[in-house]
């Protein structure tokens, strides 16, 4: 196992925000050097709901670590108040715990007595809308349903900051459709502050206050959209659809090399 | 277009029912297959596997190969049945049965605490990650004569050598087992706040589960091996085991009791490997790593 890298952030009283400035990040040495990011500059503040769009190879997903603590950046500064939780792809439940299992170590991580840890962890299994399946194993449970579970489980972080790695990235339209929707009213009651990858245009205009398409290799900011959409939004609407095509047109524009 | 007129479209409540009863797995065809037939099933060919073993066996001695000394099955279950109705049989069985529960209860513990300590401490690793793997290929005969002059003719060596032949496999299992602890839940695990101790506990350990059961079962079979040389070669007065009863029907060229005993070792053998197998099955069925049929 390798060593594991302690990301003691202090957690600052007030909400979360996220801060990279001018930040690179290199992997390897010499000519098989590879650089994912290059001079990143993004503000996301407090209760912004940000999405990150850009081909494969652009970075994304590095640039979440970066921010979860998991990566350091080679140079630049990364700067993050509030706690911060990671939702990836996959929902990477441990398979030994049930559902409501789960949700709990997250609760008992945070050192969250007995008592207070069975009503929260109720509580959150109603909130993602799995009351009666708290006690299913994760392989007992449909894609959507375990993605679920890995929300609520990083609702029990108690996060200020939420990290979303392509998390319905790997389910059927549906099945993505609701959780968009179950992403919608978590949000709504919560101050949370999210940092939203995916490659899926769409699914960024339905989500996002604000769309950031990224560059491939290196990764960088080349462009951002606001979202002035309303809300509830759909995602098979008019507005949506138009402001997906700007962005897809954006986006192709970078990816022939125009784009500069 | 339809958008600004939600009331006709379907609720999030029914969409989230359709989605469950379409996308949810059935499992029931499984569970509703009756406890009698599932039993049937495993014992059947268990049951003509011992049958045809039985015929060969009957076949070899019907054919007249050293008739004077090789038994039938028939005579041998009979001594075998007589056996049973003896004290000695039933005393042997616990003093060998007694030893190989301490032996690999000591072989578990240790191997257990020198595969943690290893696993997560990388100059230990690099000190005697492969010495452990070298104890694992040593045939613990070997052990023995080093044992005895030792400990002498007593039950700490046969322990000793229990522990030596069964704690390097416990060992690499638990080694393995963290090893490989999936990195995706590792990072989960960290983001959670899970940290040294807490992260062993909730996470690594768990998570090292399958592999450690395999190492059991590996380190069972090398136990169970070593306790029969070792009752064979340290015969302590008084105290019948299963190696003093065969050693005993080597000297007076008992060939019926002898090989009524070693059905019985292998009894005993396969009796508690198969414990083994059910525990891995379990762990397998709990986390779903089995395909379900």
């Amino acid at each position: 196992m390798s060593p594991v890298t302690v990301t003691d952030r202090p957690a600052s009283a007030v909400g979360g925000s996220v801060q990279l400035t001018t930040v690179t990040k290199v992997f390897g040495r010499g000519s098989s050097a590879v650089r994912a990011l290059d001079q990143i500059s993004l503000r996301v503040p407090q209760g912004e709901f940000t999405c990150l769009i850009g081909a494969s190879g652009c970075g994304k997903s590095t640039l979440l670590s970066l921010v979860a603590g998991l990566e350091q950046p080679t140079s630049g500064a990364v700067s993050v108040s509030g706690r911060v939780a990671l939702m990836f792809q996959e929902p990477a439940l441990f398979p030994w715990l049930s559902a409501a299992g789960n949700v709990e170590v997250a609760l008992r991580a945070r050192g969250i007595g007995r008592a207070e840890r069975r009503q929260r962890t109720a509580e959150l299994i109603e909130a993602v809308h799995l009351g009666g399946f708290g006690g299913k194993r994760p392989h007992e449970l449909s894609g959507g349903m375990r993605q679920r579970v890995a929300l609520a489980r990083a609702l029990a972080q108690d996060a200020d900051v939420l990290l979303m790695d392509e998390p319905f990235g790997a389910l059927d339209a549906m099945t993505r459709d609701l959780l968009h929707d179950e992403l919608d009213r978590v949000r709504a009651g919560r101050e949370l502050t999210i940092v939203f990858v995916t490659h899926n245009v769409r699914e960024a205009v339905r989500l996002g206050d604000r769309v950031v398409v990224l560059s491939s290799r290196p990764g960088r900011v080349v462009d951002e959209f606001a979202v002035p959409i309303e809300r509830p939004r759909r995602i098979d609407s008019a507005p949506v659809a138009e402001l997906a095509a700007r962005i897809t047109d954006r986006l192709r524009e970078e990816m022939s090399g125009h784009g500069r | 277009m339809a958008a600004s007129n939600p009331g006709s479209l379907p609720t999030y409540a029914e969409r989230l029912a359709w989605l469950e009863a379409t996308d949810t797995e059935p499992q029931a065809g499984r569970r509703g297959r009756g406890l009698a037939v599932r039993a049937w099933a495993a014992f059947w060919p268990k049951a003509l596997a011992i049958v045809i073993v039985l015929a060969i066996w009957q076949l070899i001695h019907v054919s007249g190969w050293k008739k004077a000394i090789f038994p039938g099955p028939g005579a041998t279950l009979a001594n075998l049945w007589d056996q049973a109705h003896t004290g000695l049989l039933w005393h042997a069985i616990a003093t060998t049965a007694g030893r190989a529960v301490i032996g690999f209860g000591l072989a578990v513990v240790i191997g257990a605490v020198i595969g943690a300590l290893v696993s997560r401490i990388a100059p230990l690793r690099a000190a005697v990650g492969s010495l452990i793997t070298g104890l694992q290929t040593m045939p613990s005969i070997a052990w023995f004569p080093f044992a005895i002059i030792l400990f002498g003719i007593t039950t700490t060596a046969i322990l000793f050598v229990i522990v030596l032949g069964a704690a390097p496999s416990i060992a690499n299992g638990l080694i393995a087992g963290v090893d490989y602890t999936p990195p995706l839940l590792l990072k989960a695990g960290q983001m959670m706040g899970l940290r040294r101790f807490s992260l062993y506990w909730h996470l690594i350990l768990p998570a090292s589960l399958p592999a450690f059961v395999a190492g059991m079962r590996q380190g069972w079979a090398f136990a169970w091996r070593s306790l029969m040389a070792g009752e064979l070669l340290v015969i302590i007065a008084n105290q019948p085991s299963l190696g003093v009863l065969l050693s005993t029907d080597q000297d007076q060229a008992d060939m019926q009791s002898a090989t009524a005993i070693i059905i019985v070792i292998l009894i005993l053998g396969i009796g508690v490997h198969t414990l083994f197998s059910q525990a891995d099955r379990a762990i397998r069925r709990r986390w779903g790593l089995t395909e379900t049929v």
